[in-house]
């Protein structure tokens, strides 16, 4: 067959792969994950009804979005108003184009040898393309916060805005110590890079300025200005119903898995297995593969927990101490690890 | 084949994104448009086998500097923009012809003097290369972009903090 | 197998430079006006690109990320400057404010 063609459609295989078999299973757990654990932690059962366990209660959800009324209120810019779900939705899913689930795999497809990687596109760029990639988040909320015509939904849309230009410049920081330690952009060879020492333990610094900003960047609480219910209703998606209402809800979802998943591939080592197990155990290739995929799974889900249990837990910043935390504390902090990360490289 | 097509839907995006930039009356299509026009750019660029220069493209200017336009008219909350007064509306008897001037003498210099001249497959866009002259020969250009960043940001604060006065 | 013609590049760039200049002298919106520049910065760094593949030379590359750079200090100080005339004259429409002193 012809090489280019196959690669093509390998590529194809893997865009559906992850993006229905992944990514949406895993929102839908992710919704369903995050109303129990908060029942948990708030000493009460949560939703438990519908199915074994309340498993079947993201479906009774999604269908209560789908039935509902599909509002567009008078006063609103039509146009924007109508896509704005769709801008924000973009860059959610098109960051896990560079996002490697596993190491490559070398294997006969009829009778042409074909590696096959766990990663949709091996960009030499990766970085540069995540960062690129996420500041693109904002467009969503800003265009939804503006077309409602609405001040509740401006306001959200404002302070959306200035808060992920704040923190785009940790996380960016953050990011250059971590490709200094690499020396280079590619994720793969960052995964291959912490072999030995996961990045966690070389940039402790620099994984907590990232943890940090990628709280920020996701809207999450203790960073959840844009849509701070007490103050702001509902923020940018205030005029928002049914189905495009949950289209935001979907983004904010998608992103914390982006963000999981960058915080186990650029700190935890991706899809390495700890203390050498997996050599000790001696396995045939393809269940070597597997256990990796596996491994870098749990340090997603992990994160994942992490973030709806920091939720549950933390009040929510004040406007002015959301700023000066980013402004004063987290770029000097960014830079003064980039000093140190360049002064350590050039010790060792 | 596969790539003059991507060309010509990139340019046309592009040219498309550029015209609603200049006619449409509300700002913020304006900044929407001319997003359009940067992503599309950023396609040219990969033709062009800049992939660096795309991907650090659409970081600075779909990342940052649209951003911050589209912070600063939400800010203002400008909406729509009222038809010129006076004699303004005729500049657009001006600018026109001016432009169409300026367009047919590049176009003619682009079309005489490369019509025979093709893209080829170089290394010139890659990080190594790039990285390489940056920090080498062009070290001292480099350095100083770093200080005019920083004297912008210091004239951004000072002029968004000082309280201005109308003077009578 | 051709490729595209550099000279192709070359017209959409002079395309997109003269819209810029067509905003710049039409517009009265400052913003919009800002907006035209970036579009004109834009196309002159895609003519830069198409002759840094055409002469195989990476200094095009480097005078596209310089011209980046001047690209963010300038929209950084302009809106700055646009923000302090609308707060104090309640507009951002040049012909408002053509005088030099007030």
């Amino acid at each position: 067959m012809n090489p280019w063609l196959l690669e093509a459609i390998l590529a194809l295989i893997k865009i559906v792969v992850v993006v229905f078999g992944v990514i949406l299973p895993l929102v839908m757990m992710l919704i369903l994950a995050e109303r129990r654990v908060s029942a948990f932690i708030q000493n009460r059962l949560g939703p438990n009804r519908v199915g074994w366990q309340g498993m079947l209660q993201p479906v009774a959800d999604g269908l209560k979005f789908l039935f509902k009324e599909d509002v567009i209120p008078g006063h609103v810019d039509r146009f924007l108003y109508l896509i704005a779900p769709g801008i924000i939705l973009f860059p959610a899913i098109m960051t896990f184009a560079v996002v490697p689930f596993g190491d490559q795999l070398t294997t006969y497809i009829g009778d042409t040898l074909v590696t096959i990687k766990f990663q949709i596109a091996d960009l030499n760029v990766g970085v540069l393309y995540i960062v690129a990639i996420a500041s693109l988040g904002v467009y969503g909320l800003v265009v939804g916060g503006y077309s409602s015509n609405n001040k509740y939904s401006m306001l959200g849309g404002l302070r959306s805005s200035a808060q992920m230009i704040s923190y785009e410049l940790p996380m960016g920081l953050a990011i250059i110590s971590v490709v200094m330690m690499s020396g280079s952009l590619r994720l793969q060879d960052i995964v291959v890079d912490q072999y030995e020492v996961w990045n966690v333990f070389r940039q402790p610094l620099g994984f907590i300025i990232f943890l940090v900003a990628s709280f920020a960047e996701t809207n999450r609480l203790p960073f959840d200005l844009p849509e701070a219910e007490q103050e702001l209703v509902g923020g940018y998606h205030t005029e928002y119903s049914s189905m495009k209402f949950a289209s935001f809800f979907l983004a904010e979802y998608i992103n914390m898995i982006t963000a999981s998943a960058l915080i186990a591939t650029l700190f935890f080592g991706g899809w390495h297995v700890p203390f050498g197990i997996l050599e000790a155990l001696n396995l045939p290739v393809l269940w070597e593969q597997i256990i990796q995929i596996l491994s870098f799974s749990v340090k997603t889900l992990f994160f994942l927990f992490f973030f709806i249990w920091v939720r549950w837990t933390l009040p929510r910043f004040r406007y002015d101490q959301l700023m000066n935390l980013g402004w004063k504390t987290m770029v000097p902090l960014g830079l003064l690890n980039i000093v140190l990360t360049a002064i350590g490289i050039a010790i060792f | 084949m596969l790539q003059i097509t991507l060309f010509y839907i990139f340019a046309i995006l592009a040219v498309l994104g550029g015209i609603m930039v200049i006619v449409h009356r509300n700002p913020i299509y304006s900044a929407l448009s001319l997003i359009l026009t940067l992503f599309a750019l950023a396609g040219e660029y990969v033709l062009l086998m800049a992939h660096f220069i795309a991907i650090v493209h659409i970081a600075v200017y779909a990342g940052a500097i649209m951003v911050l336009f589209l912070f600063v008219i939400m800010l203002l909350n400008i909406r729509i923009e009222e038809r010129a007064p006076g004699a303004f509306r005729y500049m657009v008897y001006i600018g026109v012809p001016m432009a169409a001037i300026l367009f047919l003498q590049l176009g003619y210099l682009a079309f005489q003097g490369f019509k025979e001249v093709y893209v080829q497959n170089t290394d010139v866009g890659t990080v190594e290369r790039i990285g390489q002259a940056l920090f080498s020969k062009y070290v001292l250009p480099f350095e100083i972009t770093s200080i005019l960043l920083v004297v912008a940001m210091v004239g951004a604060v000072y002029l968004s903090k000082r309280k201005l006065e109308i003077v009578e | 197998m051709q490729g595209i013609p550099i000279s192709h590049f070359l017209i959409l760039s002079a395309i997109l430079f003269s819209l810029g200049v067509i905003g710049v002298t039409i517009r009265r919106n400052a913003i919009v006006i800002f907006m035209s520049i970036e579009l004109m910065l834009n196309a002159v760094n895609l003519t830069f690109l198409a002759f840094s593949n055409y002469l195989n030379n990476v200094e095009g590359q480097i005078f596209v990320f310089m011209v980046m750079v001047v690209a963010a200090a300038e929209v950084a100080v302009g809106l700055a400057i646009i923000v302090a005339i609308f707060r104090l004259r309640e507009t951002v429409h040049v012909d408002d404010i053509k005088l030099m002193k007030w």
